[in-house]
């Protein structure tokens, strides 16, 4: 019998906006509107400024350890502008290196420096906002996503509630992709033919375990291929491509049934938290390449080229930023300390006895938790012994 | 008012609470067609179509992850986890997100998940299907755990369980799925998560335990003298438990045996054995005995008998707390 090729499978990698602001318009046109660009551009520099106080913060003793997202503003900033402009309403599952895409889509962004800040309160996202707190273990949340996407199936179908245009995205790292429950989540997505949206952020960098490690396929992306999942790869640090294939994905999703995986190329500018110091593992040269790589870069001297930006701009902008991001980390810590009521209040919505006995008195011995509860001393008083 | 096996009437609760609540759908392995190993779901594909009774691909921390994420959107999933021995792949998913959710979230986000899943000993099967593990999820801060011992209460807690607004562990003894029989009501009721049932009313010694030992516990009582007032407690809820009826029973009686297929160190028996200590020590006039698997690894079927407490074992544990 002739040998004959099982399978066959061909990844595109797209990219619009590069490094030296070349701007591809074949596959840009009928992306981003100049204003839209305008607009993610001022929305990631406002982010990179709160990502830089975020961290000055936790220098100065103000917050504990905090991740952060510099260096990875666009592929959060094209993602989650194509969720609210084409799919706002849908779930967003974060991970926490997407600030900005969470913020786009109605996240207060006092919740995550109070996040951070060792308060669960950052996590109590408001009614009407579809997205779910950051996960701090990696790679177990694209589950959860999967299950909301078919929950947003079920109800369409079995309850048939409107869905419009509503799917779920998650995101996570290259790490993550090497966790047993990402591929259990796009097994599930694609068998059961669910609208979700995998965004894995590709830095290159699991902390100190470089991608080269990590895996031993060429792309992270080609793994969505073996759940018989479409599977793009992107420029992640380019906002026009993010901006695309998340619009070809939502499409996908809420039109057929059919989930996507993204993998976004980019880079981790900063240490993995600042508990980490990047310098013990990274070559200083390969982290300048990335440097100049800056999405922010890119993007200004594109609107620059365009007329759409000016110096003037800039400096209002910058002033704009400092002064948002002071007044949010004064609400952030202007929130009271919780009381040690909070510890036990969220653990069922009917609390059980005993929780409510170590709630209300702070102790876990038995004795004076229940004012009926024999003693020994009352006993030898009453001379009952 | 039929007379139906535990399997039947956990069939019966799902088939209502699928007919009165929209919200809820069954996902799992085998579930559908073939409704489930045990044929608990049995007939339920066919009538609520497969939409809403869903086998899943082959992955325990896939079923409870998506679980998990159908719970959050406003859905009343009930998981099967085909054995208690798989719920090893699925227990970080169960602990550290379904049980957190709501304190994560400062309740903003709620699991309201029904996981239902076959267990311990007594059915001649393979490894890993014969355990039981309740302890783990009951000291699990966040998690319910039940396990029914006869058809009503396996009907009237499913309903409580899947009624419930957080995370419910449903452990259904497989010895006693067909072991007998019991008249179980049509009409809908709820047998409410954390009371226990008196049995049997007694006066010298109190008799604990959960589960199918139950069974073993009236099978010992049988054959104990007749002048031993024995009180026998179904602790129907492994958490959050009845302390109250306990303790009570206990300052009654002053004595009090313990009795559970799970090992002996660290299990149920143990927490509830320093509850007593807790609340009845001027009360008590022998120490707290339990009769329990032994802290080893459930063996295989040829010694499983052994392994398990059996009416004999817990006779003799009643009798040498009763003879203190």
């Amino acid at each position: 019998m002739p040998k004959r090729i099982a399978y066959k499978i061909e990844i595109e990698s797209i990219s619009i906006l590069d490094e030296h602001a070349n701007f591809d318009e074949s596959l840009g046109a009928g992306t981003l509107r100049d204003d839209e660009a305008v607009f993610l551009y001022e929305q990631m520099t406002i982010v990179r400024h709160y990502d830089e106080i975020a961290f000055k913060l936790q220098r100065s003793g103000r917050m504990g350890t905090y991740p952060q997202n510099k260096g990875q503003e666009a592929a959060a900033a094209g993602a989650g502008f194509a969720i609210k402009k084409h799919a706002p309403g849908s779930w967003l599952v974060p991970c926490y290196r997407e600030n900005l895409a969470l913020f786009l889509n109605g996240l207060p962004m006092e919740k995550i420096l109070l996040h951070w800040m060792g308060d669960e309160r950052g996590n109590q996202i408001p009614d009407g906002v579809n997205i779910l707190p950051i996960s701090i273990p990696i790679g177990t949340h694209p589950l959860h996503a999967s299950g909301l996407a078919w929950s947003l199936k079920y109800r369409e179908r079995v309850m048939k509630e409107a869905r419009d245009n509503s799917v779920v995205i998650s995101f996570f790292g290259d790490g993550a992709s090497s966790e047993g429950d990402v591929h259990e989540a796009m097994n599930f997505a694609s068998a059961l033919k669910l609208p979700a949206i995998f965004l894995c952020q590709n830095n290159r960098w699991a902390i100190s375990v470089p991608i080269s490690k990590q895996m031993g396929s060429e792309t992270v992306v080609q793994k969505a291929c073996a759940y018989g999942m479409h599977g793009v790869q992107a420029d992640g640090n380019d906002i026009f491509a993010m901006y695309k294939v998340t619009r070809d994905a939502i499409e996908r999703a809420s039109n057929d049934m059919k989930p996507t995986f993204i993998e976004a190329v980019t880079y981790r500018l900063g240490d993995h938290t600042t508990a980490d110091d990047a310098r013990r593992y990274r070559d200083p040269k390969e982290v300048e390449a990335w440097f100049n790589k800056d999405p922010l870069i890119r993007t200004r001297k594109y609107l620059e080229k365009k007329n759409l930006w000016s110096a003037d701009k800039q400096t209002a902008l910058e002033a704009k930023a400092k002064e948002m991001v002071s007044q949010i980390v004064k609400n952030a810590e202007g929130i009271a300390k919780p009381t040690s009521d909070d510890i036990f209040d969220y653990t069922f919505a009917t609390l059980p006895d005993e929780i409510i006995r170590q709630r209300d008195t702070m102790h876990t011995h038995s004795l004076g938790q229940n004012p009926s509860q024999e003693t020994l001393n009352a006993h030898t008083h009453a001379g009952a012994r | 008012m039929a007379e139906l096996t535990l399997v039947q009437a956990i069939n019966l609760a799902l088939t209502q609470e699928m007919e009165s609540d929209e919200r809820v759908l069954i996902l799992g392995e085998d579930v559908g067609k073939n409704g489930g190993v045990f044929r608990v779901t049995e007939g339920l594909q066919q009538r609520f179509g497969e939409d809403r009774v869903v086998d899943t691909p082959l992955a325990e921390s896939g079923i409870m992850g998506s679980a998990i994420g159908l719970a959050m959107g406003g859905l009343r999933p009930i998981a099967e986890i085909q054995f208690e021995g798989f719920l090893g792949p699925a227990y970080d998913q169960l602990t550290n997100h379904a049980a957190r959710y709501r304190t994560r979230s400062r309740g903003a986000v709620t699991i309201p998940l029904t996981v239902r899943v076959p267990v311990g000993g007594g059915i001649h099967a393979p490894e890993l299907h014969s355990d039981s593990p309740e302890v783990i999820y009951a000291h699990t801060p966040g998690l319910k755990v039940v396990m029914p011992s006869n058809p009503y209460d396996a009907k009237g807690l499913l309903i409580s369980a899947i009624r419930d607004p957080d995370p419910v562990v449903y452990f259904e003894p497989k010895r006693i799925y067909r072991a007998f029989r019991q008249e179980v009501p049509e009409d809908e009721y709820t047998v409410e998560i954390g009371k226990a049932r008196i049995v049997e009313e007694g006066s010298d010694l109190t008799l604990i335990t959960w589960g199918a030992t139950t069974l073993q516990c009236i099978e010992a009582m049988d054959n104990l003298p007749e002048d031993l007032s024995v009180e026998l407690i179904d602790l129907r809820t492994i958490y959050p438990y009845d302390l109250d009826t306990i303790v009570e029973s206990v300052n009654k009686t002053g004595r009090c045996v313990i009795a559970c297929e799970a090992p002996k160190t660290g299990s149920m028996a143990a927490e509830i054995a320093t509850a007593i200590q807790e609340h009845c020590f001027l009360r008590l006039q022998a120490p707290i005995q339990r009769v329990t698997g032994f802290d080893t690894v459930m063996p295989y079927y040829k010694l499983e008998m052994q392994y398990l407490p059996d009416a004999k074992r817990i006779g003799e544990g009643v009798m040498a707390c009763a003879g203190y």
